[in-house]
């Protein structure tokens, strides 16, 4: 049913799938290895459902050195090894294959140390994006970067992807907020990078890592930024008849000196799914657009009536600015829950390509086309302000080749923003799901030069092989090792 | 030093490196040549000016995206991004007052050595701007890498890699960056008759407000705080951050007067003109006062503080032996690392300008060359031993 294949297992480690689950037994605590078949079907997918395929083994390390222990163990044996944050991946970066061991960062739970006088928290990798701004926000402080699923995904997955968010505009992505990491390589030797200072000697070996999609070595630790958090925050919500108009807003206001922290973007198709779901009170329009201001009361003030000047003399359908913070609450609850209501409604698959903020009315001119050539509806939800958009393609899973005909079409989205001078991923990362595009966007020199890096952390290519680089590409390494 | 070639466009830089390989000849890449002082020396090499190679490729203020030639001087960037109201956000050192050169820094010299100035702590590194890189490896392919969109994600990140790679794995190019809007309005406060200690103090209290804190210095015993945004947002900042610490009397600068201060701080004109050998130390800003005062028992330095105390710049006396290892030694006690940024031929020859790494991650670095520049061509020698 699905068109992304994965590769054969190797027949030789499913063989030996009793002594090698024996040889993890005796290294990690008795309850730390699963390798009952009713159990591993837990792990047998992400959040991109479409792909499963349960495991040979989990391990749950609860200490970096049980994480060293297992990845001795692999490497000693030839086993693959797929890592996993809290699996919220969309883009089936912990998809396992069959023959492949999951080390899941569930356990891994510690803070370790927060220091506010150097603005720093230390914490287990297995920890939840929220728990770390739960962590320190009654000292008033918070970690920046908030993925949609922040309440469920793990900073290790945070870190393997190099995660955004909404708020990213002013605050960055991952990698700006990572100042180190200890991580333990495929031979198990456990290393360090950075630490509390604001950099490293030598190569940029952090931000290699970060984003690296579990391809380099498996992060236990991570020293993270943490920032005071504002004063205060305001939303205002501006509806336009036109997403050409909508486009001109976004680029007049981040040129005008304002620096919002977040700037989203909803097309009429969502607004119709999100209003109906969450009476946020949003008009019907083409393009709606949520921009948020931070600060005190009168800096707020003052920044919003900027922004208000700027959409007026584009004459917007609607413009509201948030006058409580009930009313604030609202506005981002409808945003908030664009991808639940979608849900409800239809299966939908979620693409994150991105493209310069000049090309965006065009992008989404070509996505109405595309859509009507593919006979599928888009809705259009994404974070405007630096371009990362986020496409929701409508499908019925249960209709034969409608996931194909889906996979198409997104591939056609994906294309696009290649063709604009964008990306195939923004912040969601490649994994199984547009590694095979990955042509469209670099050259064999480009992949071959970053497959060359893998080949220095993973000389044998254990680690989440068969993913970000298309599987004729990185055939020759995959088979050389087998 | 020979020039080697002198490429004006990529392609000729390619077939600069494809030359260089062939005839086994180490090269040397400059660009500006401002910053040819800071690393090792670099021994039997012809000089790769990859200074021609310049020109903005395409600049789109409302996207908050330049794209430019490595070989652009940052003369060119800056009045472009003047004309729009706009800036480098990390505020890039021009180190010519302290290296005592000449000439016109480039952009790729500014990434290729991940140079960055005082708002760094707020607002991140050069490698924090950088979207994407274009570069001739060590075998003479190129390659790029990241993009010129804001997010991107796609494939390994060897745009971060590049940036301070001192050009030892690969020529840049081209560079894509992320630009932002000039702040409104800047302001400073002084805070004098302080020292090290109280400086930190005073740095860490107001780095952990609300009220985002641009710059956070210290020299000759007076801190300064540098506050940005919009006129409402400068004098509200300045009235909470004054009320703050009654205990100080602190004055505000403005105009002139303040961007002079930032300047100055940011181009270490503490020490242009002196024969001081002069390192920077990235630290744990609580940890720079029992470093600072470790230099200054030892070592008879000068000192200045960035990033609230995160960075301490250090002028040592030239003649003073063993300094790097004495600085190394108190850096490894705390945490941290060094480097020498300006000294001696001879310094540059013994002792390691950068901190050594854990064996493994030298390791690391030595294979990732390897990879990159098979047969050692490129700036060979200039990061490590």
């Amino acid at each position: 049913m699905s068109t992304i294949s994965m590769p054969k297992p190797d027949q030789s480690v499913l063989d030996r799938k009793a002594i090698i689950v024996d040889a993890l037994s005796s290294v990690l605590p008795v309850d730390s290895v699963i390798s009952d078949e009713r159990e591993t079907h837990a792990y047998e997918c992400d959040a991109l459902t479409a792909y499963r395929c349960p495991p040979l083994a989990v391990v749950l390390p609860s200490t970096t050195e049980e994480v060293a222990a297992a990845m001795r163990i692999c490497h000693q044996m030839g086993v693959p090894v797929v890592p996993r944050g809290a699996g919220t991946s969309l883009a089936g970066g912990s998809l396992p294959t069959a023959d492949s061991v999951i080390l899941g960062t569930a356990r891994l739970k510690d803070v370790v140390e927060v220091d506010y006088d150097n603005r720093f928290i230390r914490v287990q990798t297995g920890v939840t994006n929220l728990s770390v701004t739960g962590h320190v926000e009654d000292d008033g402080f918070f970690y920046a970067p908030d993925p949609s699923s922040q309440l469920a995904c793990a900073i290790a997955g945070n870190i393997a992807m190099n995660s955004g968010g909404a708020h990213c505009l002013k605050y960055g992505v991952t990698t700006n907020n990572l100042l180190g990491v200890k991580m333990v390589m495929t031979d198990g030797e456990v290393v360090e990078l950075g630490g509390v200072a604001m950099d490293a000697p030598g190569l940029d070996l952090l931000g290699l890592i970060c984003g690296s999609e579990g391809q380099l070595a498996i992060v236990t630790e991570a020293t993270l930024r943490i920032l005071p958090k504002p004063e205060g925050a305001r939303p205002v919500m501006i509806g336009f008849d036109s997403a050409e108009v909508a486009g001109e807003c976004v680029g007049n206001i981040i040129r005008s000196g304002v620096l919002p922290v977040a700037i989203e973007y909803m097309d009429r198709p969502c607004i119709r799914v999100v209003e109906n779901f969450a009476k946020a009170g949003y008009p019907m329009c083409e393009a709606l657009l949520i921009v948020e201001v931070e600060g005190s009361e009168a800096e707020i003030e003052d920044q919003l009536d900027r922004i208000v000047k700027i959409a007026e003399a584009l004459d917007p359908v609607e413009l509201r600015v948030s006058e409580s913070l009930e009313e604030s609450a609202l506005i981002w609850k409808g945003r908030k829950s664009a991808f639940g209501a979608m849900g409800q409604i239809n299966d939908y698959m979620c693409l994150d390509g991105t493209v310069p903020i000049s090309a965006l009315p065009f992008t989404l001119k070509r996505i109405g086309e595309l859509s009507q050539e593919h006979g599928l509806e888009v809705a259009n939800v994404f974070h405007a302000g630096d371009g990362n958009m986020h496409p929701l393609i409508l499908f019925d899973a249960n209709r034969p080749g409608d996931l194909e005909r889906t996979e198409a079409f997104g591939a056609d989205i994906l294309r696009l923003c290649v063709e604009v001078g964008g990306c195939l991923t923004g912040e969601h990362g490649v994994g199984i799901e547009k590694r095979d595009l990955m042509l469209e966007q670099f050259t064999a020199d480009d992949l071959e030069c970053q497959m060359q890096v893998k080949d220095v952390f993973d000389p044998d290519w254990l680690l989440n092989a068969a993913k970000v680089f298309p599987l004729e590409v990185s055939e020759a390494r995959r088979q050389r090792v087998n | 030093m020979t020039a080697f070639a002198t490429p004006t466009t990529e392609s000729a830089i390619k077939e600069a490196v494809c030359d260089a390989v062939s005839q086994k000849k180490a090269l040397r890449v400059c660009g500006g040549g401002t910053r040819s002082g800071i690393g090792q020396m670099v021994e039997n090499a012809e000089r790769l000016d990859v200074s021609g190679n310049a020109g903005i490729e395409l600049y789109e203020p409302g996207s908050l995206t330049m794209v430019a030639r490595a070989g652009t001087s940052m003369t060119e960037i800056t009045s472009a991004l003047d004309a729009e109201n706009q800036m480098l956000a990390f505020e890039p050192i021009d180190h010519r007052p302290l290296l005592g050169t000449t000439g016109e820094p480039t952009l790729g010299g500014v990434v290729a050595c991940n140079i960055s100035g005082p708002r760094r702590f707020l607002s991140g590194a050069c490698r924090d701007h950088l979207l994407g890189v274009r570069f001739i490896d060590g075998q003479g392919r190129l390659v790029k890498n990241g993009g010129r969109v804001m997010k991107n994600v796609t494939g390994l990140d060897l745009t971060k890699l590049m940036c301070g790679s001192f050009g030892t794995l690969g020529v840049i190019s081209e560079v894509s960056l992320k630009v932002l809007p000039k702040p409104v309005c800047s302001a400073s406060l002084q805070i004098e008759g302080v020292d090290e200690e109280q400086a930190v103090l005073l740095f860490c209290k107001a780095l952990t407000t609300p009220y985002e804190v641009s710059g956070a210095a210290y020299q000759n015993g007076v801190a300064g705080l540098r506050i940005e945004g919009l006129e409402t947002q400068v004098t509200y900042r300045i009235a909470r951050l004054q009320a703050l610490f009654p205990e100080h009397s602190m004055s505000i600068l403005d105009g002139e007067v303040h961007s002079d201060l930032w300047k100055g701080l940011r181009d270490l004109h503490l020490f242009s003109g002196t024969i001081e050998t002069v390192w920077r130390m990235s630290v744990k800003p609580t940890d720079a006062p029992a470093i600072v005062s470790h230099l200054k028992r030892k070592l008879a330095a000068r000192v200045m503080l960035d990033h609230g105390g995160g960075t301490i710049w250090a002028g040592v006396p030239a003649d003073i032996t063993e300094q790097a290892a004495s600085i190394r030694s108190v850096i490894n006690t705390l945490g941290g690392h060094a480097t020498l940024v300006r000294g001696s031929e001879e310094l540059r020859r013994s002792a390691d300008v950068f901190q050594p790494q854990a064996t493994r991650l030298a390791a690391i670095s030595k294979l990732l060359r390897q990879q990159f520049d098979p047969s050692g061509i490129l700036n060979p020698g200039l990061m490590a031993a």
